[in-house]
C-alpha cells in the first residue's frame, strides 16, 4: 500500500523530466575555432574566385534604343503617335561573340512590380477555364470589359502591356543583310508553360475566343500571337509567359531570343550587324528607357560580378579574423578551460 | 422582529407556538459555484475576456482591417494564428473551468444526511436549507456552517480540524449548545445571529427555545463548512449559513492576477515595434505620394487605375494606403509570440513538478506548481521574505529546560555546558533541591493544568493526525492547539507530573508520588496574540482558587512583581538567544470575592451581543494582574534541513532575505545566527520598543533625530531588527510632512543591510512590507516563503509567494505560486529552475522580436522598389507560416531545454544568480543589441539579392527570375539564417534540439519544393543553397 502510494507521487525518473537528457556542449575553444575559419575563409575565396572568372569571361553587349538622342535611328519612332514605324540599330563586334548568346531586351523605370499592376490578371482565365472567359474577375479592372461589355481575355493591365516590339538581327556580310535565326523555344519557365498557364482545350482555340475582345493594346488575339508555330499561341505563348512573369525591380531585362541555330550556333562571329526594331511599345511617356541586350552566360547565370565579390570579401574576412585570434591567442594563451 | 443586521433561524423549521406566524425567511441554498462560466455564456463572456487583453485586440483590429480595406495580404494571415490563439486560450480556460464544474458539483451533490420530520433523509449537498438539521459522521467535512446541537461525544463536545479554512491542523474543540434537550425532532427553537462575514473566529448568536431560555453562542459553537469532524463519531447540527454566504465562501478571495516582470519588458518592447510598424507605415505612405507627384509615375499607361480609384477622396486614399501599410508590416508584432511564451511557461512549468529532488519521502509529495506565469521571476529575486516558524525551522517542540525561581533545570540527557550559578543536570523524576520543593511542584502543576491540550484516546492505530503524538512511554497522544503546549505538557512529564485528562469539567494530574490529583476547571481565559497569554482558573481539592497563567515575558513581566522579575529575566533572555522559545508562567490565588467578580464578569461579557471580544478582553486584563512569576520555560524549535546552507546560498547570489516573524525578538535573532543570516562579523542595528524608549530618555525628541550612523565601510555588513511595535510607528505614523520621510528612511536603511529581522509582526503587518518594498525605488523582485495561515498575506503580496508543504495545513500552499515540500529546494529552484527559466524566456522573447524585425525589413525596403504599392514580397503562404512552422519549433524547444550553464554548476556557483539580476537581458542594451542584429540582417538580405537581382538572369538556360523568386531567395535566405543563428546560440543540444533545428530547415525546403511550383528547378536549388552560405557567413 505505502510502496504503490509512492509510486504514485514520486515524479519519473526519466532523464526528460530530470533534465537530463545527454546532450552535445560544443565547446569553441581555439584549436577549433581558428582552423575552422581558416578552412570556410579559404572554401569561399576559392568559390569567389571561381565565379568571378566566370563571370569575368562573359561577354555583354547592351543597347540603348529608346530613340531619346536625335542621333539615334529609332529618334523619329519615339513619337507615340507614330504606329508600325521601324528603326534600325548598327553594331559591330571585333571578336567572335561566343554562342550561345541570349538576347533580351531590357525595361528601366517600369514598375511591373506595383501591387495594384501585378494583381490585375486572371489565373483561373490563365489556366483555362472558360467561364473566366465571360466574366473575368473584378481584379482585371479597367481591363475587364471593353466599353460595349464585351469581356477581355486576356484580361488586366499585365497582359495588356505586353512588351510588342519586335526584333530581327541581320549580319551584314560582303554589304548584303544575312538573317542570323532567333530561337524562341524555352525562354519561358518550365511551370509557367506546363502547370500555371493553360489554353482551353477546346480545338480550333479561336473558338474558345468567341464572344472576348483582344486586350485594346493588342494589335492581334491570344490565338495569333505566333502565326508561324500554332502550338505557340494563346496563354502558352512564350513571348507572352516571359512577360506574365513580372519583374522583380523596376530596370529589369526580359529573355527574347536565343541564338543557337545555323552558323551562329558557337557565337556571333566578328563583324557588322544590324538590328531591325518595331517600334511598338511607348515608354517616354512615364520616362523610361528601353535596350537590348547580347549576352551568353556561364553555369552561374549572366554576368554578375556580386556574388564573387561577396564571396570573397567574406572569405578575406575570416581569414583576417583567423589571423588576428591566432595573435590574441599567442599573445595571452587563454587557458583551454577557460 | 427581525432586525436587518442579523438573521432569525427556525430549528427544524418548527416555528415557535408563541411567537408570530412563521414567515418563512428567504436564505441562498447551499450551492458553491466557484466557476466562471456556464455552457451558454461560454462563449461570449470568454471572447469578451480574451480581447480585453491588448494584443489580442490589436490583432483583432489588424484583422478587421485587412478584412473591410483592400489590402495586400489576406486576412487569412493574420486571422488564423488570431484564431488559433483563441482557440487554444479558450479551450484552455475552458478546461480549467470545466474543473472547477466538476469540483464544485463533488462538493454540491455530496449526499449528506438531513433530519427531516424525525426522518433521516439522504439528501444531495446543495438542496441544504438554512435551519435544516444535519448529521455529520467522522471524517467528514461539514456541508455547511453548522451550529452544534448534539454529539455521540459524552462530554457535549466534537473535535474538528480546520486545516483547509486556516491552516491549523490541530484539534479544535467545539461545545454542543448547553442544555438543549436530547430529543432533535421535537426541539422547536430559533437562532438569531449576525448576517454573513468572513471573520472566521468571530460568531456572535443568541439561541432560545421557545420556552424562555436564552443561550449565547459564540465561536466555540460553530462548525464551519470545510473543516472537518475528528475523533467523533458523529453529530447533529443545524444549517446557519449556506452556500456562497458560509464563512469559507466568504473568505475565499481570488487570487490576483500576478504578472512577471518579463511580461513587462515584453510590453515595453512591443511599443518600441509598434513605433517602428507606425514609423515604417507613415514614411511608406509619405514617399508614397511624393513619388506619385512626379510626372508620369502617378498613373502610367500600363497601369491605369478604375474608375472608382480615380473617384475616391485623396486623404481617404491616403488613410486605406496607411492602413494597407501597416497591415502589411505587421508581422512584425507577431500573435504567436504570445503563443510561444504561453506554451513555453506552461510547458517549462512541468519540469518544476517533475524535479524527484523536490520530492519529499516524508510527505510523499513533490513540488507543486500552481501558475506558470512566473517561471522566469524565479531567477529575479531580490528580496526574500521567509517566515521562521515552520520555515527556517521546523515547528517541532522539545522542552530543553526551565527556570525555577530563578534556578534553572536542564533535563539530564542534553549535554551543554553550563555556566556556573546554575543546577545542572538532576535525574528525571528528581529535581535539585534548590528553589524549594513547593516551588517546584507549584510550577509543574502550573504546567500541567495551564493549556487546552487534550489527551487522545489510545484507540490503537487510525488516526494519528496532528500534533498528538504517541508518547512510547504510554500509549496517549495529545492534542492541543500549538505545539508548544504539547511540549510544555510532556516537559512536566519527565519531571513527574503526569496530565491525565479532562474528567467532566475535571483536570487530572498525577503527582511525582503517583497520587492522581483533581482540580475543577472552572474558566479557560483563551490565548490571543494581542495579549500573547492565557489562563486557566481552577479550583483545588481543597478548594482554593487558583489562576495560571502562561504568556511571552513581554505580556507577563508588567503583571507580576518586579524582584520576581529579575530572578527570571536573564534566564529568559539567554535561553532566546540561544533560539529557545520561552514562555514565562505565572500564578495568582484568588480570594472568593475576586473569582466572584471575575467569574460574573467573564459570564456577562461572553452572553454579550456586542462588543463580545472587547469586553472578555477587559475582563481578562482585570483578572491577570499582580500575580506571582514563577519560572519561565524553552523550548527548541529546530531548524529545517540545510537551513543555514539555503541561506547562505540566497545571499551568495545577491538576495536579501528578510525574516519576518510572529515570534519575539531574542528567538527570532537566535535563529538568523543559526541559519547563518547574522554573522559573528555582523553589525546588528535594533529599532525596538525597547531602544526607542532608551533613546527618548536620552534625547526626547525622536528616536529618528538620533545621528545616522555613517555606514563605516563597505565591507560591513549589516543586520537590521526592528518589531512589530515599532514598524507600525514608522508605517503609520501621522500624516504630517515627517511620515513619509521616516518610511523612506527606514527602507533606506533596511536595503543597505544584508539582512533585516522584523519581529513581532502580525500577518497583516509582513504584507505591509513585502509592499513597501515592492513599490520601492526600482521595484525590485520580493518573494514570500511560508508555511502558515498567518503567510498568507505576504505570500499572495509579494511577486513569487512560496508555500511550504509544512505541518500548518495548506492555506500557504494553496494561496502559493510554487509549493515545495522543504525549505532546502528554495535554492534549486531559484538558482537552478530560476535562473534557466529566465535566461529561456528572455532569449526567447529577444530572438522572436529579432526574428520578425529581419522578417519585415526587407518587405518593408522592398517599397521602394514597387513604387510604394504594398507589393508584399513573400508569398502569402510563408507569410502566415514563417512564425507558425517555419521558425517556432526550434526556438520553442530550446527555450524548454536550455542549460547554458547546466544545473549543477549553478547551485554551486550561487554568484552566477547574479549575472541575470535586475532582468538583464531584457534591458534596452540587449534589446539593441537584438534589434541592431535584425536590422543588419535585413539589410543584408535584402540589399545582397538586389545586387543579385541586378542581373535577374541567374540560371544557365538564361531564364530570367521574377518578383516572387526574389523573395522566396530572401525567405530561403531568412529562414536558414534565423535557425542557425539559433542553432549557434544553443550550448545544449540535445537530441531535440537537432530533431527540429534539422527538421524545421528540411521541412520548409520540402514545403517549399512543392508549393505552387516556385521551386521547381534543381539548379535553382543548387543556386539558392551556395547563395544561403554566402550570406550565412556575412551574419
Amino acid at each position: 500500500m505505502k510502496e504503490e502510494l509512492e509510486t504514485a507521487n514520486r515524479p519519473d525518473n526519466t532523464a526528460f523530466t530530470q533534465q537530463r537528457l545527454p546532450a552535445w556542449q560544443p565547446m569553441l575553444s581555439a584549436g577549433i575555432v581558428i582552423p575552422g575559419f581558416v578552412l570556410i575563409g579559404l572554401a569561399f575565396i576559392g568559390i569567389g574566385v571561381a565565379l568571378f572568372i566566370a563571370s569575368q569571361n562573359i561577354t555583354v553587349l547592351e543597347k540603348d534604343y529608346t530613340g531619346v538622342e536625335i542621333t539615334s535611328d529609332c529618334y523619329k519612332c519615339s513619337n507615340p503617335s507614330d504606329k508600325n514605324c521601324t528603326c534600325k540599330l548598327d553594331f559591330s563586334l571585333s571578336n567572335l561573340f561566343e554562342g550561345p548568346v541570349f538576347f533580351y531586351y531590357g525595361l528601366s523605370n517600369y514598375f511591373q512590380s506595383q501591387r495594384s499592376y501585378g494583381v490585375s490578371k486572371d489565373d483561373y482565365q490563365l489556366s483555362g477555364d472558360l467561364d473566366y472567359f465571360k466574366t473575368p474577375i473584378s481584379a482585371c479592372s479597367p481591363y475587364q470589359y471593353d466599353a460595349n461589355q464585351n469581356p477581355i481575355v486576356p484580361c488586366g493591365s499585365l497582359a495588356n502591356s505586353m512588351f510588342n516590339d519586335t526584333f530581327k538581327l541581320y549580319q551584314i556580310v560582303n554589304g548584303t543583310k544575312k538573317l542570323v535565326p532567333f530561337d524562341g523555344k524555352g525562354i519561358a519557365w518550365w511551370t509557367d508553360y506546363n502547370i500555371k498557364y493553360r489554353n482551353p482545350s477546346v480545338t480550333p482555340l479561336k473558338n474558345a475566343f468567341n464572344g472576348t475582345v483582344k486586350p485594346p493594346f493588342w494589335s492581334k488575339p491570344a490565338y495569333e500571337l505566333d502565326t508561324s508555330d500554332p502550338s505557340n499561341n494563346g496563354f502558352v505563348n512564350q513571348d507572352f509567359l516571359v512577360w506574365m512573369r513580372r519583374a522583380a525591380l523596376p530596370d529589369f531585362r526580359k529573355l527574347y531570343r536565343r541564338i543557337t541555330e545555323g552558323d551562329y550556333a558557337s557565337g556571333l562571329p566578328a563583324g557588322n550587324y544590324s538590328l531591325e526594331i518595331g517600334y511598338n511599345y511607348p515608354v517616354l511617356s512615364f520616362g523610361g528607357r528601353k535596350k537590348v541586350v547580347f549576352s551568353n552566360v556561364s553555369w552561374m547565370g549572366g554576368k554578375n560580378q556580386f556574388l564573387g565579390i561577396a564571396y570573397l570579401v567574406v572569405g578575406s574576412l575570416c581569414v583576417v579574423m583567423s589571423t588576428v585570434m591566432l595573435i590574441v591567442y599567442a599573445k595571452f594563451k587563454f587557458p583551454e578551460d577557460d | 422582529s427581525r432586525k436587518v443586521d442579523s438573521r432569525t433561524i427556525y430549528v427544524g423549521h418548527r416555528p415557535c407556538p408563541t411567537t408570530e406566524a412563521l414567515i418563512p425567511p428567504k436564505f441562498c441554498d447551499n450551492r458553491i459555484v466557484s466557476s466562471k462560466y456556464t455552457v451558454w455564456n461560454f462563449l461570449p463572456k470568454n471572447l469578451f475576456e480574451q480581447f480585453r487583453r491588448i494584443a489580442n485586440f490589436y490583432f483583432l483590429i489588424i484583422f478587421l482591417v485587412q478584412v473591410i480595406v483592400d489590402t495586400p495580404t489576406s486576412p487569412v494571415t493574420s486571422g488564423l494564428p488570431l484564431f488559433f490563439v483563441i482557440t487554444v486560450t479558450a479551450i484552455k480556460q475552458g478546461y480549467e473551468d470545466w474543473l472547477r464544474h466538476k469540483a464544485d458539483n463533488e462538493v454540491n451533490k455530496y449526499l449528506v444526511t438531513v433530519l427531516e420530520d424525525g426522518r433521516r433523509a439522504r439528501k444531495e449537498s446543495e438542496k441544504i436549507k438554512v435551519g435544516d438539521v444535519v448529521e455529520v459522521v467522522e471524517d467528514e467535512t461539514f456541508p455547511c456552517d453548522l451550529i452544534l446541537l448534539q454529539s455521540s461525544r459524552e462530554d457535549e463536545t466534537c473535535f474538528v480540524t480546520t486545516a483547509s479554512l486556516d491552516g491549523e491542523s490541530n484539534h479544535k474543540t467545539h461545545y454542543t449548545v448547553p442544555d438543549t434537550e436530547k430529543n432533535l425532532e421535537s426541539l422547536s427553537a430559533t437562532i438569531e445571529c449576525e448576517q454573513p462575514q468572513p471573520d472566521l473566529y468571530k460568531f456572535v448568536t443568541v439561541f432560545s427555545r421557545c420556552v424562555v431560555f436564552f443561550r449565547s453562542l459564540g465561536p466555540e459553537n460553530l462548525l464551519l463548512k470545510g473543516a472537518t469532524l475528528k475523533n467523533t463519531q458523529k453529530i447533529y447540527g443545524v444549517a446557519v449559513y449556506s452556500g456562497m454566504e458560509t464563512k469559507m465562501a466568504l473568505n475565499y478571495q481570488g487570487k490576483s492576477q500576478k504578472r512577471s516582470a518579463v511580461e513587462k519588458s515584453i510590453n515595453a518592447f512591443l511599443l518600441v515595434y509598434l513605433c517602428i510598424l507606425v514609423s515604417k507605415a507613415l514614411v511608406c505612405t509619405t514617399l508614397k505620394y511624393v513619388w506619385q507627384s512626379r510626372p508620369g509615375q502617378d498613373e502610367p499607361w500600363y497601369n491605369q487605375k478604375t474608375q472608382k480609384e480615380k473617384d475616391t477622396n485623396l486623404y481617404l486614399k491616403m488613410f486605406t494606403d496607411f492602413l494597407s501599410f501597416m497591415v502589411l508590416f505587421n508581422f512584425i508584432i507577431p500573435v504567436s509570440m504570445y503563443v510561444t511564451v504561453e506554451m513555453q511557461k506552461f510547458l517549462g512549468s512541468f519540469f518544476i513538478s517533475w524535479d524527484k529532488d523536490f520530492f519529499d519521502p516524508e510527505i510523499q509529495e513533490g513540488a507543486l506548481v500552481n501558475t506558470s506565469d512566473l517561471n522566469e521571476e524565479l531567477g529575479q529575486v531580490e528580496y526574500v521574505f521567509t517566515d521562521k516558524t515552520g520555515t527556517l525551522t521546523q515547528n517541532n517542540m522539545e522542552f530543553i529546560e526551565c527556570c525555577i525561581d530563578g534556578f534553572q533545570y536542564k533535563y539530564a540527557d542534553s549535554g551543554t555546558e553550563l555556566d556556573g550559578f546554575c543546577v545542572t543536570d538532576g535525574p528525571v523524576s528528581m529535581l535539585q533541591q534548590k528553589a524549594g520543593r513547593e516551588k517546584e511542584e507549584l510550577f509543574l502543576r502550573a504546567l500541567c493544568l495551564c493549556h487546552t491540550v487534550q489527551v487522545k484516546e489510545a484507540t490503537g492505530q487510525g488516526d494519528g493526525v496532528g500534533d498528538g503524538m504517541i508518547h512510547p512511554a504510554d500509549l496517549r497522544g495529545f492534542i492541543a492547539s500549538s505545539p508548544d503546549e504539547v511540549a510544555l505538557v510532556k516537559g512536566a512529564m519527565k519531571y513527574g507530573f503526569k496530565f491525565l485528562g479532562m474528567e467532566s469539567k475535571n483536570m487530572r494530574v498525577m503527582n511525582r508520588n503517583n497520587d492522581v490529583e483533581t482540580y475543577e476547571l472552572l474558566h479557560v481565559l483563551n490565548f490571543d496574540p494581542v495579549r500573547r497569554r492565557m489562563s486557566v482558573i481552577v479550583r483545588t481539592k481543597s478548594g482554593d482558587t487558583m489562576l495560571f497563567c502562561k504568556g511571552a515575558d513581554s505580556s507577563i513581566f508588567p503583571r507580576v512583581r518586579q524582584e520576581e522579575v529579575d530572578r527570571i529575566r536573564m534566564h529568559v533572555e539567554r535561553n532566546a538567544t540561544e533560539g529557545y522559545r520561552t514562555l514565562c508562567v505565572a500564578y495568582k490565588l484568588l480570594s472568593s470575592e475576586e473569582y466572584d467578580q471575575a467569574d460574573t464578569g467573564l459570564r456577562e461579557a461572553k452572553l454579550a451581543l456586542q462588543d463580545r471580544e472587547e469586553k472578555l478582553m477587559a475582563v481578562y486584563n482585570q483578572v491577570e494582574t499582580g500575580m506571582s512569576l514563577i519560572g519561565a520555560t524553552a523550548v527548541e524549535d529546530r531548524l529545517q534541513e540545510e537551513a543555514a546552507e539555503t541561506m547562505e546560498a540566497l545571499q551568495g547570489a545577491g538576495m536579501k532575505v528578510w525574516v519576518l516573524t510572529g515570534d519575539k525578538m531574542e528567538t527570532a535573532k537566535s535563529t538568523c545566527y543559526a541559519c547563518r543570516l547574522f554573522q559573528r562579523s555582523t553589525e546588528l542595528l535594533e529599532l525596538t520598543v525597547r531602544t526607542l524608549h532608551s533613546w527618548a530618555k536620552s534625547k526626547p525628541v525622536s528616536a529618528f533625530s538620533v545621528p545616522p550612523r555613517s555606514w563605516s565601510s563597505a565591507n560591513q555588513d549589516y543586520g537590521f531588527i526592528i518589531d512589530g511595535a515599532t514598524l507600525s510607528l514608522v508605517l503609520n505614523s501621522s500624516p504630517d510632512s515627517n511620515s513619509s520621510c521616516y518610511k523612506s528612511l527606514f527602507l533606506q536603511i533596511c536595503q543597505n543591510c544584508t539582512t533585516v529581522l522584523c519581529c513581532r509582526m502580525a500577518p497583516l503587518q509582513k504584507a505591509q512590507i513585502v509592499k513597501m518594498v515592492k513599490n520601492s525605488k526600482g521595484s525590485p523582485i520580493t518573494l514570500s516563503i511560508g508555511d502558515g495561515a498567518n503567510d498568507v498575506s505576504m505570500i499572495l503580496e509579494a511577486h513569487v509567494g512560496i508555500g511550504i508543504k509544512g505541518r500548518e495545513g495548506r492555506q500557504a500552499v494553496r494561496n502559493s505560486d510554487y509549493a515545495i515540500p522543504k525549505l532546502k529546494h528554495l535554492k534549486k529552484l531559484l538558482l537552478g529552475h530560476g535562473h534557466l527559466y529566465y535566461v529561456r524566456i528572455a532569449h526567447l522573447v529577444q530572438y522572436f522580436f529579432y526574428k520578425n524585425l529581419c522578417f519585415i525589413l526587407p518587405q518593408f525596403l522592398y517599397q521602394f522598389f514597387c513604387g510604394y504599392s504594398q507589393q508584399p514580397l513573400y508569398d502569402a503562404a510563408y507569410l502566415t507560416m514563417y512564425n507558425i512552422c517555419f521558425t517556432s519549433m526550434p526556438i520553442l524547444a530550446n527555450s524548454l531545454l536550455e542549460q547554458h550553464i547546466c544545473m549543477e554548476v549553478l547551485m554551486d556557483n550561487a554568484a552566477l544568480y547574479r549575472d541575470v539580476a535586475k532582468n538583464a537581458m531584457l534591458r534596452w542594451g540587449p534589446f539593441l543589441y537584438w534589434t541592431l542584429l535584425g536590422v543588419y540582417q535585413g539589410l543584408l538580405f535584402f540589399f545582397g539579392v538586389r545586387f543579385l537581382f541586378s542581373n535577374p538572369a541567374l540560371q544557365d538556360n538564361g531564364q530570367v527570375f521574377g518578383n516572387w523568386s526574389y523573395g522566396t531567395i530572401v525567405f530561403t535566405v531568412l529562414v536558414f539564417t534565423v535557425t542557425l543563428k539559433l542553432a549557434m546560440d544553443t550550448r545544449h543540444w540535445t537530441w531535440i534540439n537537432h530533431f527540429v533545428i534539422w527538421g524545421s530547415l528540411a521541412f520548409y525546403m520540402f514545403f517549399s519544393f512543392f508549393w505552387g511550383g516556385i521551386i521547381c528547378n534543381q539548379k535553382r536549388v543548387k543556386q539558392i543553397k551556395i547563395y544561403i552560405l554566402s550570406l550565412r557567413f556575412v551574419t
